[in-house]
């Protein structure tokens, strides 16, 4: 590979598909939550493109859409539509998918990775998912089943421009827009369940030439971070063989094949479809005002850049830690209620403190609440404080205040020693744990 | 009975009164219907059972003294609409065991003002024409001259009514398809401005221009009907929030207006029917409206502009007939079908679009404009609907004949406009003709207004065609 960078540099964009997590599909009322349901019982006349059904947008989408556009600086039009983009597949029940052509609803935005190269967003733009082929084996007949529960889901459309030159870089691009769908609270991105679908452009072009190659390789439908790595790379090797013998690679889309990370042709430029794009006439052009779009950007949450940076500054974390504390963005919430709560005891342990604490720990925060964490805290850092002398004083005192039930205990009723523990414990005020303090009690008792 | 001048109006008070039951009007209908339609070929699917069904409970209703705008009157559907539970073709062997899981929402509002459903009427098939000619289940023929046809696409909705088959139809118009059949059966034919009636659950033919309306025996039916259908649908995003207005009684305001014509609608047209309009503007010139000479754009631009738009929308909207769900396969489609999304399919093709779709959007602004700026000066525009009578069966070949024969109201359609064609005598032949009345987007009290009143004085719907 360095040998590699050496002649060439990679030219890379990438296009990103993002489930939306609305509760209903894009053009319809049906049921979106489609993983794991019975085929084909999140459907209606619309998402299955029965004769005369109509699609109505989903409002609550397109400012998910837009709002996913803000996080990445983008502008957004005042004034968008709706395209109709025709092509033949079986998943697809209209014939075409609604999309968007030449009007998207956001344009023109970055990304600023950690090494502060910035990458462009051409667009931001609103679709409908397709349904689902399940090719199977039915009384020894190979069959391809459709199960239509996917149809109508909104997917937004993320593309960027060629700006990057590694696998690395395009690797931390979809980190960060992983995380930007999370904190938005539109997405789960999760990989394993198709949330987010991959497309690297991949072509280069010779060190210190600034012209866009005059070809690009397309890989389609990458379902994780590594593998796009791995495809990337592949092309990267495969691209300069080629390049070494004095010819341009093929334009293509090609597929990635987990077995041998490596990617094989599908579809040439000459096989390439036509959508006959035009205007969608079931849906008029959709329209904002400048207060509505104004009231949107509102209505954003706190982005992972400015919770960092608000971290650092309110809890005088470290940048390192602030960014571990942020990357989740549950964790983030997790740790602040932790702050809020360890406000309310009255000797508390400090923000700084609790960061370390969940991190070094590596705290599971699906198993615990805050307030738990803050009480293994504050055990665990005032067990080494109690002073032994102050710890007999106190065992005595209490001994000497309960004559009777120490003459019980010595007669041979063990368990009032209970009893005393909790005596002590009362007037240590958690400030020793219970093993100690009993081991003790018994040593006294003897 | 006299069917034939039986209104809506007419039948609401007889059942009200209890001088008739809706079961023994719908079993009057359905009689007609057995007798007369081996020779007209209205309908394509006839509902007997459940149109019976339907008339009992609309009695049991009555008796309840349940009041519904259409309770227990005996209405014919187009087969492009979707009706649950019942075969609904579009007149296409595509289609031919196809049954809805749902109902059109215009369906649904008839079903909910009570009207009882006879059956599913003939049209060109997809509505890909104006004759009825193209229909997979042979042509419907013209009650006037059963040698002739009724027009298109909404034939066998127009034939329905014209043959006393069905109190009153529903039809749809992409450009034309409601006036058009109205003119040659002698009915009054209404068709709304775009997005006033919901789309839902209506087969496209093509979605920028679809619009369903009533095919009636008079104004004040298609008035009461419209009532019905008119208004905002949450299924159709192109429906209009504007208010619907009670235009059986706005219809009654007797406004004097200015009447814009405009001679390039009448260039080429057969000399009976413009006399026969000019006939009708004298009349209403003599009851005090005013007729004013204004310029529009010569429709034959509208030709080229509709063709390309309606057949662009055609290639993507028939896209979803695969046979993979529903339906029978690709090769059930006929000649027509096929011809349209040919040629939409090329005009939407990379290279070509802009040479084709997107200039035709162009001109569709201008022609929108252009009706803009005649109605800063008139009310309505009234011109001949279509520019002759009743053709013979056969003679609608040419795969243009659809277009160039909705020359007239291929403009308005493209512009959203609504319109209503009104009969206005009868040729030589006694053949009926008809004009129409356009009037602006949402302009519907207008345009009944005036159909009403010319109505009025001449009543040319309570001839009879003999049959």
């Amino acid at each position: 590979m360095e040998e590699i960078l050496k002649k060439y540099t990679p030219v890379i964009g990438l296009e990103v598909h993002v489930e939306l997590k609305t509760n209903s599909k894009m053009f319809c009322g049906c049921d979106a939550n489609y993983f794991g349901e019975k085929p084909n019982t999140h459907t209606c006349p619309v998402c299955l493109g029965l004769p005369g059904a109509l699609p109505v947008p989903n409002k609550k989408a397109i400012d998910w859409c837009i709002m996913i556009g803000m996080a990445l600086n983008c502008e957004i039009s005042l004034v968008s539509k709706f395209d109709r983009k025709n092509y033949f597949y079986p998943d697809l029940p209209k014939g075409y998918q609604i999309s968007q052509y030449d009007e998207p609803f956001c344009t023109n935005g970055w990304v600023e990775l950690s090494n502060g190269k910035k990458i462009g967003i051409t667009r931001v733009h609103m679709e409908e998912d397709t349904g689902k082929l399940i090719h199977e084996h039915i009384d020894g007949n190979g069959v391809s089943l459709i199960d239509f529960n996917r149809s109508g889901v909104p997917l937004v459309e993320i593309v960027t421009e060629p700006d990057f030159d590694s696998a690395e870089d395009v690797k931390e691009y979809l980190q960060r827009l992983q995380q930007i769908v999370r904190y938005l609270g539109v997405s789960n991105a999760d990989m394993d369940k198709g949330d987010m679908r991959l497309e690297p452009n991949i072509s280069l072009r010779k060190v210190g030439e600034t012209k866009l190659p005059p070809y690009k390789v397309e890989v389609k439908n990458i379902n994780s971070f590594s593998f796009v790595e791995k495809a990337i790379n592949f092309e990267i090797k495969r691209h300069a063989e080629i390049l070494d013998t004095g010819t341009y690679p093929m334009q293509e889309t090609r597929g990635f094949i987990e077995a041998g990370s490596k990617t094989v042709g599908q579809r040439s430029k000459e096989e390439a479809h036509d959508y006959r794009y035009f205007p969608e006439p079931d849906i008029p052009p959709i329209e904002f005002s400048k207060e509505e779009i104004a009231a949107l950007m509102q209505s954003m949450p706190e982005l992972p850049d400015a919770k960092k940076e608000r971290f650092i500054k309110q809890y005088a974390l470290s940048a390192y830690n602030a960014d571990l504390l942020t990357r989740d963005k549950a964790l983030a919430d997790f740790f602040e209620i932790c702050c809020e709560d360890s406000g309310l005891v009255s000797v508390h342990p400090e923000p700084t403190h609790i960061a370390n604490w969940l991190i070094n720990r590596k705290v599971d925060i699906t198993k615990y609440m805050p307030a738990d964490v803050i009480m293994q805290i504050i055990e665990a850092s005032r067990v080494a404080g109690v002073d032994v002398d102050e710890l007999d004083d106190i065992l005595k005192k209490v001994l000497e205040e309960n004559p009777e039930v120490v003459t019980s205990y010595k007669a041979g009723k063990t368990n009032v020693l209970m009893f005393l523990l909790g005596q002590a414990m009362k007037s240590l005020k958690g400030r020793e744990k219970p093993e100690i303090i009993k081991e003790k009690l018994e040593k006294l008792l003897a | 009975m006299d069917l034939h001048t039986l209104t809506i109006k007419e039948a609401k008070s007889k059942l009200k009164n209890k001088e008739i039951s809706s079961l023994e009007l719908t079993q009057a209908y359905l009689e007609r219907i057995e007798k007369i339609d081996p020779k007209l070929n209205s309908f394509v699917t006839v509902t007997k059972d459940k149109a019976l069904q339907m008339a009992k409970d609309a009695d049991e209703a009555l008796s309840a003294g349940e009041d519904k705008p259409l309770l227990g009157l005996p209405f014919s559907i187009k087969d492009n609409f979707c009706t649950k539970d019942i075969r609904t073709t579009a007149s296409s062997k595509v289609l031919d065991d196809f049954i809805p899981p749902y109902s059109a929402t215009v369906v649904s509002r008839l079903m909910d003002a009570g009207i009882v459903h006879l059956g599913k009427t003939n049209m060109d098939a997809w509505a890909h024409g104006s004759s009825t000619a193209t229909s997979d289940y042979g042509p419907t023929r013209n009650p006037w001259d059963v040698e002739r046809y009724p027009g298109g696409s909404s034939g066998g909705a127009a034939a329905s009514v014209a043959s006393d088959e069905a109190l009153a139809a529903i039809g749809s118009e992409t450009a034309g398809s409601v006036r058009g059949p109205a003119s040659w059966c002698g009915l009054v034919g209404l068709k709304p401005t775009y997005g006033r009636v919901s789309r839902y659950g209506v087969i496209a033919m093509a979605s920028s221009t679809d619009s369903p309306g009533p095919l009636t025996k008079t104004v004040e039916d298609a008035a009461t009907i419209l009532e019905v259908l008119a208004g905002k649908d949450p299924h159709d995003a192109t429906s209009s929030s504007l208010p619907v207005e009670k235009y059986s009684e706005t219809m009654k305001a007797g406004k004097k207006m200015t009447i814009g014509i405009a001679d390039d609608y009448f260039d080429g047209v057969d000399s009976e029917v413009v006399a026969k309009v000019q006939e009708a503007l004298k009349l209403l010139e003599s009851k005090g409206h005013t007729v004013k000479k204004i310029e529009l754009f010569d429709p034959k631009y509208a030709i080229d502009v509709y063709t390309i738009l309606m057949r662009s929308e055609v290639s993507s909207n028939l896209a979803r007939f695969d046979g993979i769900r529903y339906g029978n396969d690709r090769s059930y489609f006929a000649e027509e079908a096929k011809r349209r999304m040919m040629l939409g399919t090329y005009a939407l093709s990379s290279g070509y679009y802009d040479a084709y779709y997107k200039k035709a959007q162009k001109v569709r602004t201008l022609i929108v404009e252009d009706f803009a700026k005649a109605f800063a000066e008139v009310d309505v525009i009234i011109g001949p609907t279509l520019p002759t009578p009743a053709i013979k069966i056969g003679q609608a070949d040419d795969p243009m004949f659809g277009e160039k024969a909705d020359i007239l109201t291929e403009p308005s359609a493209i512009a959203g406009l609504c319109a209503i064609n009104m009969p206005v005598g009868f040729s030589s032949l006694g053949l009926p003709i008809g004009m129409q009345i356009m009037g602006r987007q949402f302009g519907e009290s207008t345009i009944l207004d005036l159909a009403y009143q010319y109505e009025k004085e001449t009543e040319f719907w309570k001839q009879k065609p003999n049959l």
